[in-house]
């Protein structure tokens, strides 16, 4: 930066060698003589020199915990050189409830709603990871309706999930607009969740075996015509925010990371997407019949800030296409496994068979039992790998359950794509992270 | 996943390299595939496997702790370890004694390790030698015991309020 501009505001009066506020702020390093003078003096670069330029100095910022820019209660420890950010440090742990260790004493099936709590805005893709870590123990086959059906809610999740990202992080930017346009469509992810469950956040949809209900009348009518119209509202989003000068300049070139650095901090998802590899589990290693739908992957190229929005985006009418095929292959059929071990037996069965008696009450009093052993099964999130690892010492109640959270593992990253940046675009590469602190915290 | 016979050539391979004590056991549970290894032998063994010649797992997809709480070396730490071309997941795992345990980082080898060792640190009290920064992530930081052990009460702490605040001493200063 050059010290060309006018100084035009007022200047500091006691300054003693009458250098006005804003020459200061623009000259990044000392100047020669002003170096001299600070080594003649001694080892230590008195007051007033540094005072000469502060922008040499540096200083050390607490962003958060609570601040809005933040997505939850992310406290970041910044160490600024005037604009340009230095070092960042995450620290985290204030929603942290223990919900692993919780999980250790309930039984199988009471782990789901809590679970479901970790990465709250992607509540699916934890039950359907638990699940289907401990159906893998269990060795039980999930009905083509149930695998459907998942595929239905957690497709319509990933949307929920990305359009509470767009809105927020376009809020960071100033764009408050997109806010309400996203919250509208998210809530209309909501009123379908609340068709299927009666719940419309944390819906405990997804159970060990199946799904918890078939889903009612209307509801394949009413995600239909959802699914048709979304992706109309992701090209209204996109002509919102990709004539807006502000937010690319946001965007373009801010926040680069490389493809081997993301790699080597086990960054996944979108992030890693948006620097060209197309490393995305539904395709690499299909569960719940993903290799029945037709979709492709969005990658970037250069990963960007402007790449990883973008790739979201993608995402968006990737997963419309998906629930589109799958509403129209759902198939009829059990939406739950018929192995009276694990699923409860319907409820025309228990005024007639005392075998269906007896299981319901096991079931209800007891649990499910489950064979020894021990399972890591990742699953993709909105956010990249989400991994459960469940492990049974063979009683009703799991002895370890853990989850691979990737916004956990994707925010050390954040220090490699912010520093010797500026500040303001810290908030927009921490947006375009997307890091959810529930899911970190756990 | 390599299969049973993969798993073994595996094994085999770490044996020629590291020692007969090095590979502590081999177990193929649900398509699964698991390798235990000598906790004073992890780094090599994982150093070799992520850079070996023909199918390496460069990748550290994730790391955990657990706590066997009947069984002899009561803590467990498990390395997730993916081949992103292949699709193909191994899984390290190492058994640690309760009393001290203490094992090597592996953060120079796979940097995304950092935060998942210290929530190890944090939630099982294991000491992963060569970190560079290992305090706790998720617990407070003056905070005592690991709560994650299977010994750790559920439910043991005490919730303070004004009228029992001095009688809970140590938690507040």
């Amino acid at each position: 930066m050059s010290g060309e501009r006018p100084v035009d505001g007022p200047t500091l009066t006691n300054d003693p060698l009458g250098v006005g506020y804003r020459e200061r702020e623009e000259s990044i390093t000392l100047t020669p003589l002003e170096r001299q003078i600070a080594e003649q003096r001694g080892t230590g670069v008195s007051q007033a020199d540094t005072a000469l330029a502060p922008e040499t100095e540096l200083l050390t910022l607490n962003i958060g915990p609570h601040h809005p820019a933040t997505h939850g209660v992310l406290r970041l420890l910044t160490t600024l050189e005037g604009e340009v950010v230095r070092e960042v440090k995450p620290l985290v742990g204030y929603v942290h409830t223990g919900i692993e260790k919780n999980c250790e004493d309930k039984s199988y099936w009471k782990v789901i709603p809590l679970i479901e709590r970790m990465d709250y805005a992607g509540y699916y893709f934890n039950a359907l990871a638990y699940c289907m870590a401990v159906e893998k123990l269990l060795g039980i086959e999930v009905p083509k309706r149930a695998q459907y059906l998942r595929v239905i809610h957690t497709e319509l999740c990933r949307i929920h999930s990305h359009m509470l990202w767009l809105g927020t992080s376009a809020l960071d930017l100033g764009a408050i607009s997109m806010f309400w346009y996203c919250f509208r469509e998210r809530d209309n992810v909501l009123d379908l969740f609340e068709m299927s469950s009666g719940q419309r956040m944390h819906t405990r949809y997804i159970q060990i075996g199946g799904v918890a209900e078939d889903v009612p009348p209307g509801f394949v009518e009413k995600a239909l015509w959802f699914v048709r119209q979304m992706p109309s509202r992701v090209d209204q989003f996109a002509d919102l925010l990709d004539n807006n000068e502000i937010f690319l300049q946001r965007m373009r070139g801010v926040g680069v990371c490389s493809q081997e650095r993301l790699l080597e901090l086990g960054v996944t998802g979108p992030l890693l997407r948006a620097t060209g590899n197309p490393w995305d589990l539904r395709k690499a290693a299909p569960y719940s019949s993903y290799d029945d739908f037709d979709f492709q992957v969005p990658v970037g190229t250069t990963g960007d800030n402007y790449d990883r929005y973008r790739v979201r985006l993608a995402e968006l009418y990737e997963s419309c296409k998906i629930i589109e095929q799958a509403l129209e292959g759902l198939t009829e059929g059990p939406w739950i496994t018929d192995d009276r071990k694990v699923a409860l037996p319907p409820r025309h069965e228990l005024a007639t068979s005392m075998e269906a008696l007896i299981h319901h009450f096991k079931l209800v009093t007891e649990g499910i039992r489950v064979p020894a052993g021990e399972v890591y099964l990742p699953i993709e999130s909105p956010r990249g790998e989400l991994g459960c690892f469940v492990v049974s010492d063979g009683s009703s109640k799991p002895a370890r359950v853990h989850m691979r959270e990737p916004s956990f593992i994707n925010l050390q990253a954040l220090s490699d794509m912010v520093e010797g940046e500026y500040i303001a675009d810290l908030i927009a590469t921490l947006a375009m992270l997307d890091p959810i602190l529930g899911g970190i915290d756990r | 996943m390599p299969d049973a016979v993969g798993l073994e050539l595996i094994a085999g391979e770490l044996r020629a390299e590291f020692g007969d004590d090095a590979v502590v056991g081999t177990s193929y549970h649900r398509e699964q595939a698991c390798v235990q290894v000598d906790p004073s032998k992890v780094i090599r063994v994982l150093g070799h496997l992520r850079a070996r010649a023909e199918h390496p797992y460069p990748f550290l997809a994730s790391l955990h702790g657990c706590d066997y709480l009947p069984e002899a070396p009561r803590l467990g730490i498990h390395y997730e370890l993916l081949n992103m071309r292949t699709v193909d997941r191994l899984r390290v795992k190492v058994r640690l004694d309760v009393d001290y345990p203490q094992i090597e980082s592996c953060v120079e080898l796979f940097p995304s390790a950092e935060f998942q060792e210290r929530e190890v640190f944090d939630m099982f009290g294991v000491v992963f030698t060569g970190h560079p920064d290992l305090r706790r992530i998720l617990m407070p930081e003056d905070y005592e015991g690991y709560p994650q052990r299977r010994d750790f009460p559920l439910g043991g702490e005490l919730v303070i309020f004004t009228h029992n605040e001095p009688a809970s001493p140590g938690w507040y200063r």
